[in-house]
């Protein structure tokens, strides 16, 4: 273990929790995206591990199944020094009648530094937010937000092509359930960005033009001139008659294909959170595109942008927290 | 009404003076008094107490020139007595009644068991008898069980003191089914109440759609949801000619619908509560479960519209929707969280804020909390007239305050309304001639 190489950079990030994108200031985000990207090179060396967090301790409570979000918090918590907890908290003891709120009076008992919360319904992280002593990050609750998805796919995004000001980036897939096209969208739009969403209607939830950005509903017409196109990924149980009548007719409309993106710029990146529906929304030889496709490398970002988003809300002295902070 | 009570005890007259009298029904407004003897009113008018006009050996209560109306007859309420009484009780609601000018309450039938027969109607009456604070009445459902399928037995459940007949927090889905509720109620020409929104379009949604929930994450119910339930249940209206009522309308298009029936002559009323007038969706914030309601807050356009509504009288009536919830119903994620707000202890302050803003005349908005429902469900309260129950709430117009949801008397804390400033306080509280509640000096 080497010791902090380096003074840390200041944060300029001053909220007690990471909630969500919206309300966060561009100075805020591209704070969050430099100390993230100083990680990246740290995360490529042999020894990866420093001891900034040392003696700190971080809870990943996980109320929904998460492989990929939950391995990349505990590899993020484990190479800044933490002890990281996992608790997945298992459907059966929320049915026995433990509320959330009992839950985070548990945890309040265990002193944790950070929580890392994902939950099924919207704004359950920011409810047990209001009630544990600890910082919370919001790992992703229900349609609402994930927030270090947003961050990754922007640092990805920055890295590549140098900025986020006056791109151009659609976001396609299943808008209406989807936290990851909320978190992106606050983003992308606080940076400078311009954003399409194409989605059938029936997964375009009400009001989107009002977050400022463009609906569509002809992904050829959408993707016209888009420096970045960003997949989602559609549950399978929204497309057997509910949302979508079939698999086939999704994928044929909305799936990702070497001929839809012909209408996207020649440089365009493809950009996926994961776990991919190959054959659903996207096409397997445009994924695995080396070219094209960052889906490798937003997993990479993944792990430095946790890295960052920890070290922010335990770096910061405790005289800067607000006693009663909103966020 | 002589009784076995003045036997025991000889009856002493009850004098109000110094009052603002205030009667919507005949539309007074002076400067005068009121007597009451036995539980009725006997006399009122601007020559009590001032000069004379007392009877002799008389409890004289100064009103301190503040107003004396009607008490409140709220048309919309859940006690949730028979089955929840760790939300509230006919007791704890009525004793919350009391503290807000209400005198007369109606009860949905979604308790447990539901009130779909002559048993739960009975019920209801005797625990109202033993809690003598609020006078208590109860609707019936329209079909057995709520299940929206059979239809219960309308005619001996009025019998037995049914005022009218709802599926409460449930809309009567079925075309077919609702169709002959309204025929069949025409035998008695009873009133049948809809909770207007499409089951199926509103499936699943936890607030109103648009910006908001999207922003929030969360499923939306389409406003479009109530007006399409009005229009069909119009048409079974126009086919069947039953008397019809719109319980808490909430949207600018049914308004507008419900005006255009009117016009037409149907026989179609309606009654909305003060969240879907004085509060819009936005109050939801950072998903404040306690603003989830049943129908959900809507955008400001429609707010507004309401507001208007009940100010030019198109809607008829005001009601709290009283929907008590406990924490355990409310500490949770919005999407799983129970919607209704307690609403009976602020019921008479937040619809005064339609008149202190100028936007409503205070006769008028009486009226909607008083003369209209009770003349809609055939009650004799609601009025001060000579021989009417002397059921009355004095109160004070301008007294500003601030809703405290802690200090509320309801079992449940749920108000929309916490921390709100409001200007009116209710005094007293009598009801046949019995000061139920009175407030600290």
């Amino acid at each position: 273990m080497t010791d902090d190489r380096d003074t840390p950079a200041p944060i300029l990030y001053t909220h007690r929790h990471l909630l969500g994108i919206e309300g966060l200031s561009p100075i805020e985000i591209t704070s969050l995206l430099d100390l993230a990207d100083s990680y990246v090179e740290q995360n490529r060396q042999a020894d990866k591990k420093r001891s900034l967090l040392r003696g700190r301790t971080i809870i990943n409570l996980f109320f929904e199944n998460s492989t990929r979000t939950r391995t990349s918090f505990e590899l993020a918590g484990k190479r800044l020094g933490a002890d990281v907890i996992n608790m997945s908290v298992a459907w059966s003891s929320i049915k026995k009648g433990e509320t959330l709120i009992d839950t985070a009076m548990t945890l309040n008992a265990m002193h944790s530094d950070v929580l890392v919360v994902r939950h099924p319904d919207s704004g359950a992280v920011n409810l047990l937010a209001q009630k544990v002593d600890s910082a919370v990050i919001n790992a992703g609750d229900g349609s609402h937000e994930h927030p270090t998805q947003a961050l990754l796919d922007a640092l990805t995004i920055r890295r590549r092509k140098g900025r986020l000001d006056g791109l151009l980036v659609a976001i396609c897939g299943d808008i209406r359930h989807s936290r990851v096209a909320r978190s992106n969208i606050h983003l992308l739009t606080a940076m400078g960005a311009r954003v399409r969403v194409i989605a059938p209607p029936t997964l375009m939830p009400s009001g989107i033009e009002r977050l400022g950005v463009e609906p569509f509903s002809d992904m050829r017409r959408g993707l016209e001139g888009c420096d970045i196109v960003m997949m989602l990924r559609l549950q399978t149980e929204r497309m057997q008659g509910s949302f979508v009548p079939s698999i086939r007719e999704y994928f044929h409309f909305f799936g990702l294909d070497y001929e839809k993106l012909s209408r996207a710029k020649p440089d365009a990146l493809i950009m996926h959170p994961g776990p991919m529906n190959r054959g659903v929304e996207i096409d397997s030889e445009v994924a695995d595109d080396i070219d094209r496709s960052v889906i490798r490398e937003q997993v990479e970002m993944g792990v430095a942008v946790r890295m960052a988003c920890l070290d922010a809300l335990t770096r910061r002295p405790e005289s800067n927290r607000p006693a009663d902070a909103a966020s | 009404m002589p009784g076995p009570k003045s036997m025991k005890q000889p009856p002493r007259p009850l004098a109000f003076v110094n009052a603002r009298l205030l009667d919507p029904a005949s539309g007074l407004d002076t400067a005068g008094g009121l007597l009451a003897m036995d539980g009725v009113i006997t006399d009122l008018g601007p020559q009590i107490g001032t000069n004379g006009g007392i009877p002799e050996g008389a409890e004289v209560i100064d009103c301190g020139g503040h107003c004396l109306a009607p008490g409140l007859v709220d048309m919309r309420v859940q006690l949730r007595e028979p089955g929840e009484e760790h939300k509230e009780t006919i007791a704890t609601g009525s004793a919350a009644g009391a503290a807000g000018g209400v005198t007369s309450m109606v009860c949905l039938p979604n308790t447990d068991p539901v009130i779909d027969d002559v048993a739960g109607v009975e019920f209801i009456a005797r625990r109202a008898r033993e809690t003598k604070r609020a006078k208590i009445y109860c609707y019936g459902a329209v079909t057995k069980g709520l299940a929206g399928r059979d239809l219960v037995e309308m005619g001996l459940l009025w019998e037995s003191g049914a005022l009218a007949f709802t599926d409460g927090v449930a809309a009567v889905g079925n075309a077919r089914v609702m169709h002959r509720a309204l025929s069949y109620a025409r035998t008695f020409d009873l009133l049948v109440l809809q909770h207007p929104e499409e089951p199926h379009l509103a499936e699943g949604g936890a607030m109103n759609a648009g910006e908001v929930a999207t922003r929030l994450g969360l499923s939306g119910i389409p406003p479009e949801a109530e007006v399409m339930m009005i229009e069909r249940d119009l048409h079974l209206v126009a086919m069947t000619g039953a008397r019809y009522h719109v319980a808490h309308v909430s949207t600018a298009a049914a308004v507008e619908a419900i005006r255009a029936a009117k016009a037409r002559g149907l026989r179609v009323t309606c009654d909305t509560a003060p969240p879907y007038f004085a509060l819009n969706e936005n109050a939801v914030g950072d998903y404040r479960t306690f603003a989830k309601l049943s129908p959900p807050l809507r955008g400001e356009d429609d707010r507004r519209a309401v507001a208007a509504a009940v100010a030019d009288g198109t809607i008829d009536c005001v009601a709290s929707d009283h929907a008590p919830h406990d924490q355990d119903s409310k500490r949770v994620p919005f999407a799983q969280a129970a919607a209704g707000g307690v609403g009976l202890e602020t019921l008479l302050p937040v619809t005064l804020e339609l008149y202190h803003k100028g936007e409503a005349r205070l006769l008028d908005l009486l009226a909607q909390m008083t003369c209209k429902p009770a003349d809609l469900l055939g009650l004799p309260q609601g009025r001060l007239a000579k021989g009417a129950p002397a059921d009355l709430v004095l109160f004070d117009l301008d007294a500003p305050g601030r809703i405290d949801a802690d200090r509320l008397r309801s079992k449940s804390k749920n108000s929309p309304f916490d921390g709100r400033p409001i200007q009116g306080r209710v005094l007293r509280t009598i009801v046949d001639g019995r000061t139920v509640f009175e407030a600290d000096a």
